[in-house]
């Protein structure tokens, strides 16, 4: 009683420092830093645009950096799709999804390396190409489903940090193995003479490649959306993203969806293997680990776990890092600005994670990885 | 106070008589004899001691390994050579220095900073090493293996490395010296290259990237070119670990540039010649020394054709007959294949001074064991003066500069002068300028 009674006493300042406390002090940061970002970015691309420099930017290139950006992340978000699907299952990241992509890359390269050769890669493209797609996503499929049956099954019950843990040294393991194989050094992949050369659209001149790329990538994106809502298949990978229990229950084989997600993975991971090798010639045994950490970074921007989400955060990247520095740190008079991508694309990253923990289309709530 | 001023100052010039005595004696005898001046208890650093029967033990800190190791390989494969010829002959037989065989304790230098460190620290640490043959980049160097193996007082002698800064007033360490060029004479040559008859440019680009020796190349270009009249539209720089450079070569094709001078390493110059033949077929690409091997054919296939790459003039020596009726078929022999980049040449002449200087300081214990100290070693390939070698006269400066008239040569792909080259594969320019010439 004593107790309560002497509360009014305190009570006074208590309200004080609550009412302070209670004011939104996230949400004022949040929309401070909004406004900041806001006004560095407009302030930027009007000092780019005005600057002396910009008397060479034409419209064309900006349109030409747009279309770089999306090429590249065409096959950033297809590898992305991958993190994605596999996190929405089974709440699990797969550190050695981009070994899976290398793996496939790698191994057509021995075919396309012959097909060019031998003449056959120019003369019957689309045959050769579709051979050499085929190996690659037959290969990819094959080490995705290994690790899924070898590192991941076994411990399917295991606290959610072994399973990440194991997943990096088995990217280790299969890095180190190619390198083992087939030595350090970088190898030439070939390219189809006819996706050479630049061709004009609209008055811009684009690589024909990328635009190859772009194709084969939103074609591959549409049969997998069809796949996952049209398919009965598709539609117990969603059950057992939604409730692996329940799923079960309903007669669900557990286990062999998992294993048709990592597949449907490693066939994305293989083409765009391909697509990588043919747009940037070359592929090396750490193709993968650099490229894999570009894609899982879009499918978290993009909100892990969602499908839609790692296709928008591989396309975002791949258009934020060919266009956003120049567009914006060139007007406040940083030299050499391309060495930035990076740093410019991570910085967005962090920014988008702090408005929307959860990515851009994600659930909004952090998760823990 | 003034009878022991003049009792030091005696002293004094007695020692230096002894000293130069002890030299011409030395010289006279060709041997091992001299040097008896030399305290190795006392003197700065100490001395190497070599036991009756056991080998002098040479360092290498050259890139083996990883997409540089054509670089490094195809220079220990110069200084085997050079252990080889020491008995007159390339026999395949290696020859001994005072009696004594060569060992090599070979460190890789990852063509970095990390890799320097750590291999300059393990050679450091290794109190048999005479000397070091290294390191072949110049990042590996700079500020890293230069400065450790300086404090410890081993000669860091590189074949390959080219970067200004190496050998300038202010950031030269003590026992640094190399028998590679300078690049600010390369970086002029190329410079005049590009605005002579057979480009005849007015505007260039260039991209660096992280590297010293990027950046000291294309600094002295564009510090050259704007001498000479020309206008640099563009200085971009890259990461080396990057894959994408589309946006770049879209942002330097924007300015319009005639040419594009990217002295960048293999991996990332493979890249780039392959990107840029879509994006500015026309723009006349050129290429320095740290790309021009056969990796980088082998990555680009016909996508090199027609790209310039600058590197010393191996053709200059092949009017040597020493260097192409006996040292070439001498490494095709040892190694079975033509050479795979370009400094080979520059690590044999590299082994040789050191060898020879070894014969100049090295005292002969008389019971086979022998005494070389570190700081008079370091001296003797300072002094070098006037020295034949394969790539030419090697006089070092004081600063650590042993190649000070160097002639440059432009190969056009894919004539390029390494294993997988073909074609003509002679200069298609050339020029020699000496340090005091240029910028």
């Amino acid at each position: 009683m004593t107790i309560a009674e002497g509360a009014p006493a305190t009570s006074v300042a208590d309200v004080r420092l609550s009412t302070f406390e209670r004011l939104p002090w996230r949400r004022i940061i949040l929309v401070l830093l909004a406004i900041v970002i806001v006004a560095v970015t407009t302030i930027g691309i009007y000092k780019t645009l005005t600057s002396p420099e910009a008397a060479n930017y034409s419209g064309e290139f900006w349109a030409q950096l747009t279309v770089d950006g999306l090429s590249y992340g065409a096959i950033l978000s297809m590898v992305a799709l991958g993190y994605s699907m596999v996190y929405g299952i089974l709440r699990m990241i797969n550190f050695a999804h981009g070994e899976v992509f290398m793996a496939g890359g790698f191994a057509s390269f021995f075919f396309a390396n012959a097909y060019a050769k031998s003449g056959f890669l120019n003369s019957n493209t689309v045959v050769a190409v579709l051979i050499v797609m085929t190996v690659s996503v037959l290969v990819s499929v094959g080490v995705a489903l290994l690790l899924e049956r070898v590192c991941y099954r076994p411990l399917r019950n295991a606290p959610r940090l072994v399973p990440l843990i194991t997943a990096i040294g088995a990217s280790l393991f299969i890095q180190n193995s190619f390198r083992g194989f087939f030595g350090p050094q970088s190898y030439g992949y070939p390219r189809p003479s006819s996706l050479n050369g630049q061709v004009p659209i609209l008055g811009v001149h684009v690589n024909k490649i990328d635009i190859a790329v772009l194709v084969v990538a939103v074609v591959c994106m549409l049969v997998l959306q069809m796949f996952v809502s049209r398919t009965k298949t598709g539609r117990s990978m969603r059950a057992v993203a939604e409730d692996r229990e329940i799923a079960s229950l309903m007669g669900i084989d557990v286990d062999r969806t998992i294993a048709i997600t990592f597949a449907v993975g490693g066939v994305l991971a293989g083409i765009a293997g391909v697509l990588f090798g043919m747009t940037f010639q070359q592929i090396q045994f750490t193709s993968g680990f650099t490229l894999g950490i570009a894609a899982f970074t879009a499918a978290v921007l993009g909100g892990i776990g969602s499908i839609g989400g790692a296709t928008l955060g591989g396309f975002l990247i791949g258009v934020l890092r060919a266009v956003g520095p120049v567009l914006i740190l060139t007007g406040f008079g940083i030299p050499s600005v391309h060495s930035l991508n990076e740093a410019f694309v991570f910085l967005v990253l962090v920014l988008v994670l702090v408005f929307r923990p959860g990515g851009l289309l994600g659930t909004g709530e952090a998760e823990k990885v | 106070m003034t009878t022991s001023r003049w009792v030091t100052f005696t002293v004094g010039v007695l020692a230096l008589a002894l000293v130069s005595a002890g030299c011409s004696n030395d010289s006279s005898t060709g041997g091992a004899s001299g040097g008896g001046a030399v305290d190795c208890a006392s003197v700065q650093f100490g001395c190497v001691e070599v036991a009756a029967d056991a080998p002098i033990n040479l360092g290498t800190l050259l890139a083996t390994s990883g997409d540089n190791a054509d670089l490094g390989t195809d220079s220990l494969n110069g200084v085997k050579l050079a252990i080889d010829h020491l008995d007159g002959t390339f026999d395949q037989t290696d020859g001994q220095v005072l009696g004594h065989d060569v060992k090599l304790t070979n460190e890789d230098d990852l063509c970095s900073a990390d890799g320097g460190q750590a291999g300059g620290q393990a050679l450091a640490a290794d109190d048999s090493i005479v000397a070091v043959i290294g390191t072949s980049c110049s990042s590996a160097a700079l500020g890293v293996a230069d400065t450790i193996l300086s404090q410890k007082g081993v000669l860091l002698f590189s074949p390959s490395n080219t970067n200004p800064a190496l050998t300038a007033e202010g950031t030269h360490q003590p026992f640094y010296a190399r028998t590679a060029h300078n690049d600010r004479i390369q970086g002029a040559i190329v410079a005049e290259f590009a605005a002579g008859d057979m480009v005849g440019a007015k505007t260039a680009a260039t991209i660096a990237d992280e590297s010293p020796y990027t950046q000291g190349l294309t600094a002295a270009f564009e510090a050259n070119w704007e001498n000479a009249g020309g206008t640099v539209t563009d200085s971009e720089q890259i990461n080396s670990e990057d894959t994408d450079f589309k946006p770049v070569l879209q942002t330097i094709a924007a300015t319009n540039p005639d040419v594009l001078y990217f002295p960048v390493f293999v991996s990332a110059c493979s890249l780039i010649i392959k990107q840029a033949k879509d994006i500015m077929p026309d723009t006349t690409k050129i290429v320095s020394d740290g790309c021009l091997s056969s990796d980088t054919l082998k990555n680009t296939g016909d996508s090199v054709d027609g790209v310039y790459a600058s590197s010393p003039d191996l053709s200059a020596f092949q009017s040597n007959t020493a260097y192409a009726d006996e040292f070439i078929p001498a490494y095709k022999d040892a190694f079975g294949t033509a050479p795979l980049s370009v400094f080979h040449a520059h690590a044999y002449d590299a082994a040789n001074v050191i060898f020879q200087a070894i014969q100049q300081v090295a005292i002969d214990n008389g019971d086979g064991t022998l005494s070389i100290p570190r700081q008079a070693l370091r001296d003797a390939v300072f002094a070098t003066s006037g020295y034949d070698g394969l790539t030419g006269t090697i006089t070092c400066t004081p600063l650590g500069d042993c190649a000070t008239d160097v002639t440059i040569g432009v190969f056009k792909a894919p004539g390029w002068p390494v294993e997988g080259g073909s074609g003509n594969q002679k200069a298609v320019f050339t020029d020699t300028k000496s340090l005091e010439d240029v910028l």
